[in-house]
């Protein structure tokens, strides 16, 4: 049977080169990057190579890279480190309702340590107006952290204008470009952050190893308190062959961007195409400002994870929304914020693509899918009277 | 302790925040690359550096000129009197 990995924005493969470029930190580079032999300066060299490659990526200086064991842990320090920092100058922040569980989390942390948080309302598209981010602000607001891209949607944020509002109001602005860092591209400069959370494995490169990218001469207060690595900003001893593959993937990134997003957007536009077809589907996301790589849908009648199942009898893997919320078999606060009725947002679906795809993976996929589709929809309750699936009268016009 | 205002610096290092013992690391990778004469002014919000940076001046002969209190973080003014450190 063929194998359809379309679930890239969980996870992806490690590129080939990058292992190899991590092997040899498994074995006889082991060294504590803090000792001062020889074993320690090659493994302290090896962060320092890396963190060139991951700044040289996002347009920024290497000393701006602290690294973080995930992209969760970098939205964490980004949300409570700067808060912690600036909170003599204010207790408000403002967030966007389509945030990763690591800021909507961080965020009611805050709550609870007596800081005022705004989470911004979003359009059907998911997009946070910048008009919506002035107005929010407050005398007392410190920070604004919204999403470059959502991993669920796929929806761009203009983050460029909501830059422009916060530089003007002397407010931080941070983003959490964990989907959008090595698949399209991303420049501290001109988005005009102040801090943006990465992940390598989003990019080719091993799970592990994320980043933070902090404006230079920017304060922020550690989350993990120790030793100086890190510049004394995140503590523990580095994870060596990771923060190595994350470097290698950003290289690689770096060079095969325009390949890899030409890629995937062809495959991504078929898949939409085929699957708009089916009767009462519709996309999730802005219909062009969206990921290349990135597909998401509602649809009717039936269950996301009921698709799921059936799609990975077949050898096709796919996501019901975001990893998280998927195992808890919760209606998306994404998709319901975007004005989804929770029902119809039960239905939800997210194919995401790689270099690893093919057009004859997309072949086998649109071939498969409606087949499922009718299957769950003749078996669904909800589907009663429909007959045959497609047939009848169409109730969602959201 | 000797407490100065105003005073002006060559360069200044922002570590407020930053980790023990970077006040130290950081006073030791900057006072290498001034010259003799020049003025090096260090931020850290670390209570051990009331002591650290005093002593460390001694012993590399380095002058310590004194210190200013912000809101929330020390001033350290240091004079780059020693030879190489």
């Amino acid at each position: 049977m063929r194998k359809c990995y379309f679930d890239h924005v969980a996870t992806n493969p490690l590129h080939p080169d990058v292992l190899n470029a991590m092997m040899p930190y498994f074995k006889e580079e082991f060294g504590n990057p803090l000792s001062v032999y020889d074993l320690g300066i090659n493994a302290r060299d090896a962060i320092e190579n890396a963190r060139a490659s991951v700044a040289s990526l996002i347009n920024a200086k290497p000393s701006t890279i602290i690294f973080t064991s995930s992209g969760a842990e970098a939205n964490n320090f980004a949300l409570r480190g700067i808060a912690l920092a600036k909170q003599n100058q204010g207790k408000h922040v403002i967030v966007s309702k389509v945030e990763h569980h690591s800021i909507l989390n961080s965020a009611r942390f805050l709550e609870k340590s007596g800081f005022a948080v705004t989470y911004l309302p979003v359009d059907k598209y998911g997009l946070v107006d910048p008009d919506v981010v002035k107005d929010s602000i407050t005398k007392e607001t410190i920070l604004i952290s919204v999403a470059h891209a959502s991993s669920e949607i796929g929806s761009i944020e203009p983050i460029k204008e909501i830059a422009a509002i916060a530089k003007e109001k002397n407010i931080i602005l941070h983003t959490d470009a964990v989907a959008t860092t090595g698949n399209i591209p991303v420049d501290v400069k001109e988005l005009g952050v102040d801090l943006l959370s990465m992940t390598a494995h989003q990019f080719y490169g091993p799970k592990g190893a994320g980043a933070l990218y902090v404006r230079e001469g920017l304060r922020i207060v550690p989350l993990i308190y120790g030793g100086i690595q890190e510049g004394g900003r995140r503590a523990g001893t580095e994870n060596v062959p990771a923060i190595v593959g994350m470097g290698k993937a950003a290289e690689l990134a770096k060079n095969e961007m325009g390949r890899r997003m030409e890629h995937c957007k062809k495959l991504r536009d078929r898949i939409i195409e085929s699957v708009l077809k089916i009767p009462n589907v519709y996309l999730t996301g802005h219909p062009e400002k969206r990921l290349p790589h990135h597909a998401s849908f509602v649809v009717e009648f039936i269950e996301g994870e009921a698709m799921l199942l059936m799609l990975s009898m077949k050898g096709i893997y796919a996501a019901s929304g975001s990893a998280c919320s998927s195992k808890a078999l919760k209606s998306s606060p994404v998709l319901l914020s975007l004005g989804i009725p929770s029902a119809l947002a039960q239905g939800s679906i997210v194919f995401s693509l790689g270099m690893d795809n093919t057009d004859e993976d997309v072949d086998y996929f649109i071939n498969e899918f409606p087949q499922i589709i009718n299957k769950l929809r003749e078996m669904s309750p909800f589907a009663k009277g429909w007959g045959k699936a497609g047939e009848g009268e169409k109730c969602y016009t959201g | 302790m000797k407490f100065v205002h105003d005073l002006k610096a060559d360069v200044t290092a922002d570590i407020v925040y930053m980790m023990c013992p970077m006040h130290l690391l950081k006073l030791d990778e900057m006072i290498k690359g001034l010259e003799k004469g020049q003025v090096l002014e260090i931020l850290t919000d670390y209570d051990g550096a009331l002591e650290d940076i005093p002593q460390w001046c001694e012993k590399t002969g380095n002058e310590f000129i004194g210190m200013d209190e912000d809101e929330d973080y020390y001033k350290f003014y240091v004079k780059k009197t020693g030879n190489g450190q």
